[in-house]
């Protein structure tokens, strides 16, 4: 079906009806659903960034699991087994919205535990203290809302909708992130230098969240014009960091920043050089816990094995059973 | 016509989750999940979509069991409105200022 356009050397020949329909709903800033026509590479695009999006939810159980039965009260260790738990359902969400894509739960499960997929560096960073736990809430899980917020407009509708439920869960996330670190703050002075320290390790690669600077970020453009993506990189990294310092203040923590401070001409906080090679070497897989996350991911596949295999099997024999029934 | 995320190649069917949020109001779809049979459907349902009290009633239906309409014959299957707003209360103009109407 294409309708053709009078010949003009100058511009595309034709364009499909579809296709018109596409770019006439992402103009009108409208979603595009499953069934509808999309051009190939904003499926793959899509399914690249969702599945990415879903592993880091789901390795990202991982360095706060690690605290789940060191945590230093029952109301902390509730509270933490009801983030991991938030974690793993945000997993699950944007599995569902890959798959609505054509990818299979199976493949994006395999891409990921054979290391072939990606997820957020972030989590290949190590959580050695209790105050961890409080930074990851506070930058982790604020840098990620600063992320997410505005993809709940993305043009592809589950995904979008996916986001809105992730969102809402998320400022809890932070918040009790953020209370650990004040708790740690109002304590003792071993305390604070505890939730400093952790503070000092998470700030940088919190902010290597969004992604590399705006020059060097290939896919973006193309991801801004479909409307997946609605701000650039470095204009929410601004925002974010923008956000952090009067809570830092709040908290009594110093960004470890020396070259921070308030431009009175932009009334922004500009902010010292990052180390983009930290950040490309823990994308290479260099990263302090790269192999220890997938490892874990690799041996938690292979233990629910069992469970998966009993599932389907049982749920074989019912069928089975019903049909015999019917049969009779 | 198949289902989204409902493929050959997926192991577990998929299901479709509906949510009513309380007594009085209609279920309404809040996302879909992968389940080997229903009754675990039902409870990963829960486990997923209502840990905030979201729920006082859980659905699941196989996607596959959901007949949809033609979207490439959009247009043609939804009736055209146009020339059809006496079917809205604000088409009738002339009762202006009269009360309880
Ligand atoms: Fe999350
Ligand atoms: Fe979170």
């Amino acid at each position: 079906m294409t309708s053709t356009i009078t010949p003009d050397t100058s511009a595309p020949v034709a364009i499909s009806v579809e296709e018109q329909q596409f770019n006439d709903l992402i103009e009108a800033d409208s979603r595009i659903e499953p069934r509808d026509w999309m051009p190939e590479g904003y499926r793959k695009s899509l399914v690249r960034q969702i599945s990415q999006h879903a592993h880091s939810e789901i390795i990202g159980m991982q360095p706060e699991s690690n605290w789940i039965t060191r945590a230093p009260s029952l109301k902390r260790k509730a509270i933490l087994m009801a983030k991991v738990q938030d974690e793993a359902g945000h997993g699950l969400y944007l599995y569902s919205a890959a798959q609505t894509l054509g990818a299979t739960r199976d493949d994006m499960t395999d891409a990921l535990i054979a290391g072939k997929a990606r997820y957020s560096s972030i989590f290949n960073y190590p959580t050695p203290s209790w105050a961890d736990m409080g930074s990851i809430g506070w930058l982790v899980d604020g840098a990620a809302i600063c992320n997410q917020v505005p993809l709940c407009r993305a043009s592809y509708g589950p995904y979008g909708r996916a986001m809105v439920r992730i969102c809402k869960e998320e400022s809890f996330h932070q918040r009790q992130g953020f209370e650990i670190l004040l708790e740690l703050m109002q304590g003792t002075e071993e305390q604070r230098q505890m939730a400093q320290d952790s503070v000092n390790r998470w700030y940088w690669p919190a902010l290597m969240m969004f992604g590399p600077p705006d020059d060097d970020s290939p896919n973006s453009a193309q991801s801004m014009a479909w409307k997946i993506k609605r701000h650039s990189n470095d204009e929410l990294r601004q925002r974010f960091v923008n956000m952090l310092v009067p809570q830092a203040a709040v908290l009594g923590v110093t960004l470890p920043d020396p070259d921070l401070h308030f431009n009175e001409e932009t009334q922004q906080w500009d902010l010292g050089e990052i180390d983009w090679t930290e950040f490309h070497e823990v994308l290479a897989g260099r990263g302090p816990n790269n192999a220890q996350r997938l490892q874990r991911r690799r041996d938690a596949h292979d233990e629910g094995a069992w469970v998966r295999e009993a599932a389907a099997a049982y749920a074989h024999k019912q069928s089975a059973r019903t049909e015999e029934m019917a049969a009779k | 016509m198949t289902t989204p995320g409902d493929s050959a190649a997926e192991i577990w069917p998929l299901w479709e989750v509906f949510v009513r949020s309380n007594r009085g109001l209609s279920h309404v779809h809040v996302g879909s999940l992968h389940a080997p049979d229903e009754t675990l459907a039902v409870r990963n349902a829960r486990d997923l979509y209502t840990r905030r009290s979201e729920g006082v009633s859980v659905w699941v239906v196989p996607a596959a069991a959901i007949t949809t309409s033609d979207p490439d014959a959009k247009g043609a299957f939804f009736e055209s409105p146009a020339g059809k707003n006496y079917r809205h209360a604000s088409y009738y103009s002339k009762s202006e200022g009269v009360k309880h109407l």
